[in-house]
């Protein structure tokens, strides 16, 4: 069974948001809400100073503390390791948004759009009602990872069946990839490199890894 | 690429949480308060006195909580679909205790059996419990999952309980007025030694600035007006001086309006997200590794 894990080597992230901006143009969020973000970390003080760039999404945790608290079951764990809402099955009740340490989810109680209170053609078209007081994030372009099973393609090779984000990242910092096959291009990654995931402490065990060095 | 206004470890630190509103909060307020006045309404009606009243204020105070929430949450007439996760869900458990709660707690008030003033006082204990472990499953919130707010949200529902408890005392319990002081020192005592063991464990471990600053701002008035006031008239009460039942009122009021502040203080002014941090800064062709960032937070966390 294959385990979908996310790969970023913050070594060669520049911070140019081209994966914000794919998210948001392949899942259509609406303003104020990014599934996927990029941090500016500066330390230091002048003149010894350092800027480096964050990509942080839902971490698609292996033990996801947002299905734990869950009261509906709309959040599920699947055995890809993507973990998914159920819109239809949501209550909005933000219990999963406290549970996250990573400030992954968002509710949007009411339609917005970038110009007004009416959609331009393009937003209409993609408006989905459904996500609308409902708990929403990242989803790892789950509709690309399931097609990939209908065609045959693989997640992390074939952009088809790619998460835009990856696709898009212009310095190819973003991997994708199934964790358990060894000869992947995350698993070949992770053996060359040296890694850490965020918040590891609390036990989360989170499917993004980010590079540091090499091993 | 980032925005002019924000500091650059602004997106980065702990943020205040903005998705429970007062509605959240009046649901562990009245809860937890309605939970911990079941459980003292059961220990009264023991040492003699009548529970009827305290049963219904206990249950009209959880159905006020639930009502709260069920405000908050975004879709509401899908509500029942909370039920559909027992096995690890704190807040399914609540929702499943509710029903027998509402019903054992009725049939009570209506009977007075004992046997069923009883299970209506445990049911608002296991009530109580279940609030406290959904604030303390979230992981994201560190002044939540802690490990000593358990035993704190216990206490305070408890003293909550207690304190409702000394407000009814002197009229459906005129015999037992001065256990029921007792009782409410007893809790004081207790929530007092809960509140600094996490306040003092909270500030060892590490936390987000926000949390500990919001906490500390209440923290003396907590402890005086809360706690060492309600515990002297609660005193005064239980060692039976004459008219000590207009003071007794007093502590019970105080001590029920500290649990309120410091609940509303934990869920609203508290409730800072865990951030982000980078244990390791990449290396970057010949240079070296950059120091563990962690913005936002005191200690190591």
């Amino acid at each position: 069974m294959s385990r979908y894990v996310m790969v970023i080597d913050l070594r060669r992230c520049v911070g140019c948001q081209t994966c914000t901006a794919a998210c948001k143009n392949a899942n259509a969020t609406p303003p104020g809400v990014q599934w996927r973000r990029v941090l500016d970390i500066e330390t230091g003080k002048f003149p010894d100073v350092r800027r480096r760039f964050l990509p942080v999404a839902c971490m698609h945790c292996n033990q996801p503390p947002c299905e734990e608290v869950c009261p509906t079951t709309a959040t599920k764990k699947r055995a890809d390791g993507l973990v998914t809402i159920d819109y239809d099955l949501c209550i909005g009740c933000a219990n999963c948004v406290m549970a996250c340490p990573y400030d992954a989810r968002s509710i949007v109680h009411e339609p917005k759009f970038a110009y007004g209170d009416q959609p331009i053609p393009s937003e209409a078209i993609r408006f989905d009602p459904k996500r609308i007081s409902v708990s929403t994030k990242c989803t790892f372009c789950v509709e690309r990872i399931d097609a990939a099973a209908a065609t045959g393609q693989i997640p992390g090779v074939d952009r088809d069946v790619t998460p835009a984000c990856v696709n898009s990242c212009i310095s190819g910092a973003m991997s994708f990839g199934d964790i358990d096959d060894p000869d992947s291009n995350v698993s070949r990654l992770l053996a060359e490199t040296q890694t850490f995931r965020m918040h590891e402490e609390l036990g989360t065990e989170p499917s993004v890894y980010y590079v540091w060095d090499k091993a | 690429m980032k925005s002019r206004n924000q500091k650059p470890t602004e997106r980065f630190s702990p943020r205040q949480q903005q998705n429970w509103d007062w509605r959240a909060a009046a649901n562990f307020i009245f809860g937890g308060a309605g939970g911990g006045l079941l459980l003292l309404a059961a220990f009264t009606h023991l040492m003699g006195g009548d529970a009827r009243l305290p049963l219904l204020a206990g249950m009209a105070l959880i159905g006020t909580g639930l009502t709260c929430v069920w405000f908050e949450i975004g879709r509401p007439w899908r509500a029942l679909n909370v039920y559909r996760h027992i096995a690890t869900s704190w807040m399914t458990r609540e929702a499943m205790v509710a029903l027998p709660l509402f019903a054992c707690g009725a049939l009570a008030a209506l009977t007075g059996h004992t046997v069923l003033v009883f299970a209506a006082g445990l049911l608002g204990a296991v009530f109580l419990y279940s609030q406290a472990r959904i604030l303390n499953a979230n992981k994201g919130i560190p002044a939540w999952r802690h490990p000593r707010c358990l035993p704190l949200l216990g206490a305070t529902g408890l003293a909550e309980g207690a304190g409702l408890m000394a407000l009814f005392a002197p009229f459906v319990a005129p015999g037992v007025v001065a256990v029921v002081a007792v009782a409410l020192i007893a809790a004081l005592v207790l929530r007092v030694v809960m509140w600094r063991s996490y306040l003092s464990a909270l500030r060892a471990d590490g936390a987000p600035v926000g949390s500990l600053k919001a906490l500390d701002a209440i923290d003396m008035r907590l402890m005086a007006i809360a706690h060492a006031v309600p515990a002297g008239l609660a005193g005064v009460a239980a060692i039976g001086v004459p008219g000590a039942s207009l003071g007794l009122l007093v502590a019970g009021l105080l001590a029920v309006a500290g649990g309120w502040v410091f609940k509303f203080t934990l869920i609203r002014r508290a409730a800072y997200s865990q951030g982000m941090a980078v244990p390791h800064l990449p290396v970057r062709g010949r240079g070296v590794a950059g120091p563990r960032v962690k913005p936002g937070w005191t200690g190591q966390g």
